[in-house]
């Protein structure tokens, strides 16, 4: 498979704390990687420079063959590389439904297909690129794909834990991600529905075409749905390798599956 | 006929703070681009003998429009208290300017003279309504158009800026530029507002970039509430109202009946008068 995100010798500090030593990773696509390591290992700071929430001291980063290390989260998205993220990002005043569609108005207007002057009733009746269907049609069918249309008409602020996490990711996948990266999608969610949850994530996901890297504490949903493991610690990739390798290695027993399990 | 039309025009400027309100933003500084408005429609009749109605609001408007464009570089950057004091600091420095300004008459102002129709002028009783007609058509066509503003992906980002700037940002759209677009279209409608009002008034002064003047606004938009661009029009006739009415009974202590006014609003009806129409909707779908 080609490589679709490749970033190489990465650094970041903050003050006198590394973040990130020399990390290197390229990411074929279609891939399902799992991100592991215990807190403050680097995992986040990972996903935030690759969304262009941190810039890189020194290192680039390319998706699809192009530079992005300076862009803006704004511009890295739109070029198709979304994420999620621990706690979730809701428009919590908003409907679930509204939410969904304050995502694709922004894509149509991106599209430079939202505008004052749209023809027709007004955007909503647009086809939404990447989907060919109209606005509404979009959010009803990301909804439905999540599991969440019964809560539809709810007010995100009320919404139980783990259907908070759904619609944190089904809101990126508006944007029809080529790379999307979860951060812990699975955290604050009961150990009955992590397996679940994540299999519907996945599914609904890998459906729309997009490549995953997923940031992951228990190692039981690491092995049972990554492809390959990047496992982090002390801002370093300590191993990189299938998971039934990655999670037998003796460092990573040591410092992130040994520490995960106490 | 006075008050309908000054509430065209304070309307407007209400209108305007409620596309900031829905983002989150208070400006305490819209008298900037309400007095910029009524200057520049003051300054066309005075310096270029133009005293056409419907170019006066346009002088007002493009006026407002630059400054605003200009000015919401800085303004789009920052957020509550910061936006709120910076507009209000930016509004002073006019008050001051225009106090300085013996060619604008200084803190007298000057007058203006009546305006004109499409070049014709109307006799001395029929300016009233002329006045009236072009208000109420330029404010329904620009309540209009904000409506649908706020129907478009960029207008109905308001409220997700307010609630989650962080994931407006990685959905792929610019808080910023949002915010930009939002400060300009409020500052054009406030300077359509300055100058119907400049017209409406026949007089002008620094009074008018003064920090009790937003304050006002602010009032109206407090007392309307944000859930309909009819909403702004509607609080700005009844703060008309309320204050020629409490300066009739009581010349001396008339805003403290507008305080007391606006007590009430927050206490019992914190969304504004316009929620008590939600409710009664909301209770006539309930009963149909």
């Amino acid at each position: 498979m080609p490589v679709i995100l490749d970033a190489q010798g990465l650094n970041k500090s903050f003050g006198a704390v590394t973040a990130a030593k020399d990390v290197s990773a390229a990411i074929e696509k279609d891939a399902v990687v799992g991100l592991i390591g215990t807190n403050g290992a680097g995992k986040t700071t990972f996903i935030n420079m690759i969304t262009g929430y941190l810039k890189p001291d020194t290192g680039r980063i390319h998706f699809e063959g192009r530079d992005i290390t300076a862009l803006a989260p704004r511009e890295i998205t739109r070029l198709g590389i979304c994420r999620s993220f621990q706690i979730p990002q809701l428009y919590s005043s908003l409907s679930v439904f509204d939410n969904m569609m304050i995502g694709v108005g922004i894509v149509l207007d991106n599209a430079r297909l939202g505008g004052f002057f749209s023809r027709g009733r007004i955007w909503e009746t647009r086809p939404v690129p990447g989907f060919g269907k109209p606005a509404e049609a979009v959010a009803e069918h990301l909804l439905a794909r999540f599991g969440l249309s019964d809560y539809r008409n709810r007010n995100a602020q009320v919404l139980p834990g783990g259907v908070r996490k759904l619609l944190d990711i089904a809101l990126t996948m508006v944007a029809k991600p080529r790379v999307l990266l979860l951060d812990e999608p699975t955290s604050g969610v009961s150990a009955e529905e992590k397996f679940g949850i994540m299999q519907m994530v996945l599914d609904a996901v890998r459906a729309e075409g997009a490549t995953v890297l997923f940031v992951e504490h228990d190692m039981e949903v690491v092995s049972r749905f990554a492809q390959r493991v990047l496992a982090f610690y002390d801002g370093r990739i300590i191993a990189d390798a299938p998971p039934a390798i990655a999670l037998q290695d003796p460092e990573v027993k040591r410092h992130v599956v040994g520490r995960a399990r106490a | 006929m006075f008050l309908v039309t000054m509430a065209c025009a304070n309307g407007l400027v209400a209108l305007g703070l409620m596309l900031l309100l829905r983002a989150g933003l208070v400006s305490f500084g819209q008298a900037l681009y309400f007095c910029l408005g009524a200057y520049a429609a003051g300054g066309i009749g005075r310096f270029f003998g133009v005293s056409d109605i419907f170019l006066q609001m346009l002088a007002g408007a493009l006026t407002a429009g630059f400054f605003a464009f200009v000015l919401g570089f800085l303004l789009a950057r920052y957020r509550g208290i910061f936006f709120g004091l910076l507009s209000l600091a930016l509004s002073m420095i006019l008050y001051g300017l225009l106090v300085k300004s013996q060619a604008l008459g200084s803190t007298d102002g000057f007058n203006i003279q009546p305006s004109t129709l499409f070049g014709i002028r109307p006799g001395p009783e029929w300016v009233r309504y002329s006045v009236l007609a072009s208000a109420a058509i330029v404010a329904l066509g620009l309540a209009l158009a904000v409506h649908r503003y706020l129907r478009t992906p960029l207008g109905q980002l308001g409220p997700a800026i307010k609630d989650n700037e962080i994931r407006v940002e990685y959905m792929g759209a610019s808080a910023r530029r949002a915010v930009h677009v939002k400060y300009v279209i409020a500052a054009v409608l406030a300077g359509v507002g300055g100058a119907l009002a400049a017209t409406t008034v026949g007089h002008i002064d620094p009074q008018m970039a003064f920090w009790t003047t937003s304050g006002e606004f602010i009032f109206i938009t407090i007392l309307a509430g944000i859930g309909s661009v009819v909403a702004p029009f509607a609080g700005a006739l009844l703060y008309g109202i309320i204050h020629t009415t409490a300066y009739d009974l009581s010349p001396n202590t008339w805003q403290m009946s507008l305080g007391l006014s606006l007590l009430l609003i927050i206490v019992f009806l914190p969304e504004g008068l316009w929620s008590l129409v939600r409710k009664m909707r909301m209770q006539n779908a309930r009963h149909s």
